[in-house]
This record gives structure tokens, sequence and C-alpha cells, in this order.
């Protein structure tokens, strides 16, 4: 098993930055899947994760100029390890002047993420910081969770609104209850709703455009203002909206009534998918 | 006790004890001929730091009343921090800072003469106490190495600011390296991830080590010396010492000593450092190193023409002594590739 890329345009690197920032907000510890072609930070659903679950991809020859893997083997040519998403993110982090930034899959008494970065510095003089992530190599058995998931059969899709305005919206109900009612119609109407034994919140969105229906029968003859509903713990919906730094390029909210709720998001190049269970 | 600080030097006394309250919680104010001490011991003992400032700092250094001793005080570091807690305010508006001890009420008093005619005086309870002395000498320490504030500052900048300790050593091809230090106790089912900075000995003013040679220490007390150092502008020394290579002639049982660093700076633009004043232990005094005597030289800082006048450029003499404790040093870096 072997991974070797590098990542010497500033801006590629300042970008697998705001990746891994977003990652490291989500999930805590995650798995990273490394394909030919792709690199995936997945987080599959737990009942320790409360049934949150995330997958990222992303192309990875936006962001490496050198990029070699060799899976476990010919037929299974991929590497899944884990790791805790903060240590990533701070390994990075210290490379923001840096003329190159490596990463490679190291065995230095138990198997490592080894982030090596030459830094730029005024005097000529060359300065090296790595970092050595401990990571979990995941075997073959387990691989079957990890795979991409499938969009769900969701009874209303609709575009999100700005997620700043939702974030410090939804900020203040937290203080309320922890009990988010998340409802949306093929009319583009979004509506996130507490309520407690005094007070009922309730924050309406408009005009937020729905993307075009996939000919379902099940959708077929609902009627566009009719509201559809997933009642979620308001602490996931929070940490999910504080990974998102920037608006993203695409935003898509599904709803399965009463189920859970499925956010497809794209940032740039990036896709993100993240799914919350609906409180049972 | 009489001592007035003006203009640019009150915000320099600030940041010394900004840097000391990093350390310790109690604050030991000294007057001596020297100058002014400020010193701070660690809880576990492990960390003393002393700032040194000569009587040329000060407008005015009266060290005691003629005919008396000079006071010996201790004094609560939250309380005395207080006084000078926002950097900013104390540049923008203090004037003067005048510290003397009124013996009537037993309180030391720190006096902020500020714009517009304000002042705030704040009366300090403190402690009467035995001279808090660590007795060292940077001379017995077989390695040094010297670099600007900043280059260190840079080097500790990419390690997390929770980290604890952190192994400082010199790697192959004369590189100096900094590496996170993970206590092996620690639960092994969670691994933490290891740093490691590089480098190169053209960044050092001065570096006399052998490659291999490595000290591990606690980087949150470095970091307060640091602050205070980059804040200055100036050069850091650090002297240090390995297991086995300086013989130690010990009075005391303090089998703890494996090795200890010390870090003092030099006065700017020279290249002479002063040492503290030797000072026999009092008795009851918990030893806080083996008692070398100390060589004395005390070099001639600039002095300005009007006498009272603080230079511009006086500065107090740092000194931070670390202890890293009784535990096996890590094996030396592993060499990187420049």
């Amino acid at each position: 098993m072997k991974f070797r890329a590098k990542i010497v345009d500033p801006a590629c690197l300042n970008h697998f930055t705001r990746v891994s920032c977003m990652v490291a907000k989500l999930a805590r510890a995650c798995t990273l899947r490394i394909r030919p072609q792709k690199l995936n930070f997945i987080l599959a659903d737990t009942a320790a994760g409360g049934g949150v679950s995330m997958w990222c991809e992303l192309p990875q020859e936006n962001f490496f100029s050198e990029f070699q893997m060799e899976g476990v083997s010919e037929e299974s040519n991929e590497i899944y390890v884990e790791l805790t998403s903060e240590n990533l993110f701070r390994a990075l982090k210290t490379a923001q002047n840096a003329r190159s930034l490596k990463v490679k899959l190291t065995n230095k008494h138990f198997p490592c993420l080894t982030v090596s970065v030459e830094l730029s510095s005024a005097s000529n003089s060359s300065r090296m910081v790595t970092h050595d992530i401990p990571v979990k190599v995941i075997p073959r058995k387990l691989w079957k969770n990890l795979q991409e998931p499938t969009v769900p059969d969701s009874d209303v899709s609709i575009y999100l609104p700005v997620l700043k305005t939702m974030k410090s919206v939804v900020e203040k109900m937290k203080n309320i209850s922890n009990h988010l009612i998340i409802e949306a119609n093929l009319n583009g109407d979004l509506n996130l709703k507490i309520e407690s034994e005094l007070v009922c919140v309730t924050t309406h969105f408009k005009d937020l455009g729905n993307p075009p229906l996939a000919p379902k029968a099940s959708t077929q003859d609902r009627d566009p203002e009719q509201m559809v509903e997933v009642h979620v713990d308001i602490r996931k919906f929070l940490q999910f909206l504080a990974g998102q730094q920037v608006n993203p390029t695409k935003a898509v909210c599904n709803v399965v009534s009463h189920r859970m709720v499925h956010f497809d998001l794209l940032h740039e190049d990036v896709a993100l998918q993240y799914f919350i269970p609906a409180l049972s | 006790m009489k001592c007035l600080v003006a203009g640019g030097n009150v915000k320099v006394l600030g940041k010394a004890v900004h840097s000391l309250s990093r350390i310790g919680d109690e604050l030991y104010l000294e007057p001596l001929e020297d100058g002014l001490s400020l010193r701070t011991v660690n809880s576990s003992r492990s960390a003393y730091a002393c700032f040194l400032f000569s009587p040329l700092f000060f407008q005015l250094y009266q060290a005691a009343t003629p005919g008396q001793d000079p006071p010996r005080c201790k004094i609560l570091m939250k309380s005395f921090l207080s006084v000078f807690r926002s950097p900013v305010m104390l540049e923008k508006t203090v004037e003067k800072c005048c510290i003397s001890i009124n013996e009537r009420s037993s309180r030391l008093v720190v006096q902020l003469h500020c714009k517009y005619g304000v002042r705030k005086t704040h009366n300090l309870s403190f402690q009467d106490c035995e001279s808090l002395q660590a007795v060292f000498d940077p001379a017995s320490c077989p390695h040094v190495l010297r670099a600007p504030a900043k280059v260190l500052g840079e080097a500790v900048l990419p390690f997390p600011p929770a980290l604890a300790e952190v192994t400082l050593g010199i790697g192959r091809g004369r590189r100096v390296i900094l590496r996170s230090y993970q206590d092996e106790e620690a639960d092994s089912t969670v691994k933490a991830m290891v740093t490691e900075m590089s480098i190169g000995e053209e960044d050092f003013q001065q570096l006399q080590a052998q490659e291999g040679v490595a000290i591990t220490f606690c980087l949150k007390e470095f970091r307060g010396l640091l602050s205070f150092a980059e804040s200055a502008n100036l050069s850091l020394s650090i002297h240090f010492d390995t297991p086995g290579s300086t013989p130690h002639l010990d009075d005391f049982a303090s089998d703890d000593i494996d090795s200890y660093m010390i870090a003092m700076e030099t006065t700017v633009g020279s290249e002479s450092s002063r040492t503290l004043p030797s000072t026999s232990l009092s008795p009851g005094l918990q030893p806080l190193c083996h008692s070398e005597e100390e060589e004395e030289d005390e070099a001639e800082a600039e002095l300005s023409t009007v006498p009272g006048t603080p230079p511009a450029q006086e500065v107090p003499l740092p000194v931070l002594w670390l202890h890293p404790g009784p535990r096996t040093l890590p094996a030396a870096p592993q060499p990187r590739a420049g």
C-alpha cells in the first residue's frame, strides 16, 4: 500500500486546507478513501455518531501536482484509513506560506499520514515542518459500510437559502429548544420551526426554487403547497452549518418525511453530502 | 524602596510581568543594588524566571530607605498583573509608574500617572519572604544556541497551543530540530500527532552543540519568555546541558536533576550578557539548582548622557531557567532531509 502526493500551487493548498477545515467541523474522526482519481472524506452513520453521516468527494487532479497511489491489491486499488480530522487541518494550517506540501503514507512505529511542508522564508534558509498524523488502516471487510450513499427517494427537494442567514437564525433558536422542525414544499417554501411551552418560533424562507423533479409517482400528484416535515436535533443541523465557511456553489436539501434530511452541496469542485436522521 | 519608571519603559515593565505570569502564580520583588528584580517560579519548581531591571531603566531608583534593609516582597501574580493588564492602555495613557512600599500599611504601592491628570493607585498586600534564588552558571552548560526571538517564535508556531512539552535537539546537517513530546504513559489507544520543525544552522547567530544532543522542556513557559523577547526584538540565548555531560557538585540531594536549560537574553546590540548577582542561599530555602559559584562580570550597559534618564535601549535582563524533571530523554531526533 503506497500513497504519495504533492501540492505546489498556493491556491490549491488554500482550497485543500478549507476542505479539511470543513471536514474537521463536521466529523471528529473520519475515513479518508484514496483512489487513483478521487479522494473521499467519509463519516459512516453510527449509533455513537447519532446517525449522522457524511460523504465528501474531490477530484485529486484539481489539487495535487503529483499523485501516486497503490491500493491494497490490484483488484482493490483503493486505500481506506481512519484519522482525526482536526489533525489534518492543523497540519495543513501550518503550511499557509509553503513552497510545497507533500503527503504520504508512512509507518513510523505505527501507520501515519505524514505531511511535510517546505516553508518559504525571507532569509533564503530552508525550513521544514513535518507532521505525523496517526491513522488506522481499515480492513477490506469493512469497506462496504463506506461506499457512496444512494440519494434518498425524497418527498421534497428544495434549494437552500444563504447558509449564513440560516445559521444565524438557527443559532438563536438553539437557546429555546433542541427540537427543530424543517419543513419544505415544492413551491420554494422552507420553514424552520421550534416550539416550547411558552413560545413557537418559525422562520419562513420563500421563493427558494426547487430542482427539477425526477419523474416519480409518489410526488407527481402532490400539491406543491403541501409541506413535508422532518424533526431533527438542532445541534446536528448547526454542526452541519458550522462546517460551511463559504456559501456553496450549489445547495440542495432533500426531505424524506419524518425520516431524514439530506443535504447535497457543491463547493466549486468539492461535493458534500450530509445526512441527518429524524428524531425518534 | 522607591522606583519610578517613565515613558516607553512602562510598557516594557508590563510585558515583563505578562511574561512572568505565564510561569508562576507568585511574584517575588526585590530591589537590589544591581537593579530591581522580579522573579517567579512555577508550582512544580521546574521553571524559574527572573527579570532584572538595571537602575538605568528607571528615572529614579532607590533600593532601600537609607539605614534599612531592602525589602523582599512576595505578591500574588494576579494582583500585580492586574495593574499592567492592558499593554495597549499602558502605552497610550500611562506616563509614569511609581513603585514604592508603604511601611505603615505594609502595602506595595504601584501608582500609575496617566494622561489628563489621572492617577491610579494600587495598594497590594505582600508577604515578606526570603530571596528566591536559583543559582546557576550558564558558562557550565556545554551547549549554546542563539537566535533572534523572531526565529524561535516562528519555530514554535506549528505546534498546537495546548502542547505541553517539546524536545529541542541538533539533527544531521547541523539542523536545529524541535519536536512535540508525548508522555509515554499517555493513553496509547489514542495516539497524538507528532509535529517536527527543522531549521537550518544559518538562522542561528550561534550554534555550539553536537549533533545528537537534545533536551525536552515545557513549551508553555518558554513561550512566555519568547513573547517578551519578540516584543522587545531581542536575541535569545539558550544554554543547555544533557545528562552526564556536566559533573555536578551537588550539596543537595536533588536527584531530580538530569539536565537543565537556561534561556537568557543579551542586551541589545552588545555581545556581553549580564549574569545574576550571586547570593548565598538562605537557610530553609528550597534549592533549585546545584551550588556552583557564579561568575560575576557585570558588563556595562550603554549609558545615556543625562543621568537619571533611562536610555532608550535599556532593557531588563530576563532569564528563564527550565528544569525538565526526572525522565529519560527521547532518542536524538531523527535527521530529516533538508
